[in-house]
């Protein structure tokens, strides 16, 4: 009997100190290979199961990378994007970065560069990758005259619409703002929810905010004011504020959007149940190439350019910016085959993405030589007729007055908050930093 | 045994690995958010040390305060519903018939995660296609609300799910407290000529007091720091009409990079939260337990 309380009491122990080494262990890994072998590790947010096209042409870049360079070996780990932007933050606290990892344009990418995580890639920049990037795509991922991340993907934001819909009422895309009102009166007289708005997620009536901005204010009014060359009182950004107040008032958008997410607000526009739905061109594959989206709807959906607000504006002017970009961390044991890596990966990315996964690239391609949907070759065209691009107010800002940017926009359109008093807040905000 | 059990050394030597374990997975981290909150950090790069400024920030933080307010709001209902829920169990443990069906139906919100409760109710109160518009327009009102974009009633729209999540759990508690009632109690009150209502609360309210008192104190606690139906449903919108404690100090601490006031705040949250207890410890403390 004696002799059993011992044997517990020894498993007892050993269980729990057990248990105590499997919390502790893999923290101290050594991250660089062994030998004369060497391994990247590499960080992305394409999950097989949710990104099928974007893991695959990645994994086809990994094996021509492995084989082009052999004794380098890339070491994968794939988390979707929200635990992917959490997972990334408490790497960098305790300097555990992957070697080559996915980051977002400059708010995102601020804290990282201030706390030295990121190496530069200038270097790349000038050698390997000169000229390759469409002007004011890399430039996104500039700090303090240095470079620290490579974008991949290059959007705009266009309001796409149910052409089947416009056609029953006699409706035909608008130019001009008076036109656009005239469509949602029209519309909302014939019992058709004129605009899908998802702004539970708030940069879904960014967006609208920001093209109204554009149009009445020209294309620089809301960078100058967010860069501090300029103000946030700016009239014209009050004036946008008021009209996007006059839309709702309007019931320009679905009933309850300031509860929907923008995954409801796309499936109401998917289900035709709305008209219109301004979206970044990620969108794109939903309307061109998706096979689970029935062809008839694919067909009937066309886009335009947000219209000219009385008069002014230019409808060459984009909402838009570099979706993620590569990164290489500075702590890297393996930073010169870090950096091979990405140039290699760049080089590669541009053709394979629009083809095989529908991405609009940050690097120049070759529309023409391309097999590529009708609405590819527009969205590609109006980028390289592109007057200006605004990169996404919420990226451009630091993430403190980002959050209250974007609060202040579901205010606005809530109607909780009057345009001057909008203006104002992010005056205060933007003067704080 | 009791040689073993007499043994302080082996009594530390059992209680240890248990202790160590909290002591690194919950002490720890709750001195270290403390430490956190003293900082100006983002998470990132390094701190500085501020001392106690972002608690003099918070306790002037008009946003804090709201959200403060909502899940005060959300204690409170969730401390009247217990009422509900005792009722219904009261129902169910007298001998009715389907009693035992109608457990487990009670149970079953219990079961599923938040966010697949969460998605359901979304789903529900979608103001154009969910089922509780149609069902308000089938009996004939226009224009019925978009209940989660409306800031006045989206805190208690969304207040109806956590309560329905957790009746499973507290009518559980309720149930299990009144079967251990012995049945000779009721039957000697039966025979005196007690009405059901007088039993119920004269004899068998009285006998399961300190399950009540524990619920109270669970429903508030869990009302304080609730977070992830907020979380899912609405991200604290309408123009903050649904931010609670909880979801204000994430929204800092994860979307805004201000780790150091995060934490300032998810401490402060932990203070109140012990404040409530203590109060309402004290407020519910009886000279005397009532025994069988």
């Amino acid at each position: 009997m004696r002799k059993r309380k011992a044997v517990t009491l020894f498993s007892g122990i050993f269980l729990s100190l057990l248990v105590l080494l499997a919390g502790c262990s893999g923290s101290g890994e050594n991250t660089s290979g062994s030998g004369d072998g060497k391994t990247i590790e590499f960080m992305h947010l394409w999950p097989e199961g949710s990104s099928k096209q974007h893991h695959k042409i990645v994994s086809e870049i990994i094996e021509d990378f492995e084989n082009e360079n052999p004794g380098v070996k890339v070491d994968l780990e794939v988390l979707s994007n929200e635990q992917y932007k959490d997972k990334l933050k408490v790497l960098s606290t305790s300097n555990q970065l992957p070697d080559v990892g996915m980051t977002w344009a400059a708010g995102f990418l601020e804290p990282y560069v201030n706390g030295e995580k990121f190496a530069t890639l200038d270097d790349l920049l000038e050698g390997d990758l000169k000229d390759s990037f469409v002007s004011g795509t890399a430039e996104a991922y500039a700090m303090n005259d240095n470079t620290y991340g490579l974008p991949l993907e290059l959007n705009i934001a266009t309001v796409f619409y149910n052409k089947a819909i416009f056609d029953q009422y006699g409706l035909e895309a608008p130019t001009t703002y008076d036109e656009f009102k005239n469509i949602i009166t029209t519309l909302n007289e014939n019992g058709v929810a004129p605009i899908a708005l998802g702004n539970k997620d708030r940069w879904t009536g960014s967006l609208w905010y920001m093209y109204m901005a554009d149009r009445i204010g020209g294309g620089d009014v809301l960078t100058s004011a967010i860069d501090r060359s300029g103000s946030f009182e700016d009239p014209a950004l009050v004036t946008a504020a008021e009209e996007i107040q006059n839309l709702v008032d309007m019931d320009a958008f679905v009933r309850g959007f300031n509860g929907l997410s923008d995954e409801e607000a796309k499936s109401m526009f998917m289900g035709e149940q709305a008209a219109m739905y301004l979206m970044g061109s990620w969108d794109l594959p939903n309307y061109t190439t998706n096979e689970d989206v029935p062809q008839e709807f694919r067909d009937s959906i066309g886009y335009f350019s947000f219209p000219t607000v009385d008069g002014n504006g230019d409808l060459n002017s984009h909402v838009g910016g570099p979706g993620v970009g590569l990164f290489v961390a500075e702590d890297s044991d393996v930073k010169e085959e870090a950096k091979k890596f990405v140039s290699f990966f760049i080089q590669q990315w541009g053709e394979k993405a629009v083809t095989g996964a529908g991405v609009i690239p940050a690097t120049k391609v070759d529309a023409d030589s391309l097999d590529l949907p009708d609405m590819y070759i527009d969205v590609l065209n109006d980028l390289s007729e592109a007057s200006n691009i605004t990169l996404f107010a919420d990226v451009q800002m630091s993430a403190g007055v980002a959050q209250v940017h974007l609060d202040l926009i579901q205010s606005l359109f809530g109607k909780g908050v009057t345009p001057d008093d909008f203006a104002k807040e992010h005056e205060d905000a933007l003067s704080k930093e | 045994m009791n040689k073993v059990m007499s043994n302080k050394w082996i009594i530390a030597l059992y209680v240890l690995p248990a202790l160590l374990l909290i002591g690194i997975l919950i002490f720890i981290p709750l001195i270290l958010t403390g430490y956190y909150g003293l900082m100006k950090w983002d998470g990132i790069g390094s701190m500085e040390f501020i001392g106690l400024q972002n608690y003099v920030t918070a306790l002037q933080d008009k946003k804090f305060w709201d959200s403060a307010l909502h899940s005060f709001l959300l204690a409170v209902f969730s401390t009247l519903s217990l009422i509900i829920y005792l009722a219904i169990s009261l129902i169910l443990a007298s001998k009715i018939k389907g009693a035992d069906l109608l457990r487990k139906i009670y149970l079953i919100p219990m079961l599923l995660s938040s966010v697949a409760i969460a998605q359901l109710w979304v789903k529900i109160y979608n103001p154009s296609n969910g089922m509780l518009n149609s069902l308000l327009m089938a009996i004939g009102v226009e224009n019925p609300p978009a209940w989660l974009a409306e800031p006045s009633l989206v805190l208690y729209a969304i207040f109806i799910p956590i309560l329905w999540q957790y009746a499973g759990f507290y009518i559980l508690i309720y149930y299990a407290a009144l079967k251990n009632i012995p049945e000779s109690i009721i039957e000697a009150a039966k025979i005196d000529g007690a009405s059901p209502i007088q039993i119920a609360y004269k004899i068998k309210l009285p006998l399961i007091m300190g399950v009540v008192k524990v619920t109270i104190v669970l429903a508030v606690v869990g009302s304080l720091k609730y977070f992830d139906l907020i979380y899912v449903m609405t991200g604290g919108g309408p123009n903050g009409a649904s931010e609670v404690m909880a979801s204000y100090m994430y929204k800092l601490a994860f979307s805004t990079n201000n780790f150091g006031y995060g934490s300032a705040i998810g401490f402060l949250l932990l203070i109140i939260t012990l404040i409530v207890t203590l109060i309402i410890r004290k407020a519910t403390a009886t000279k005397e337990e009532i025994q069988y």
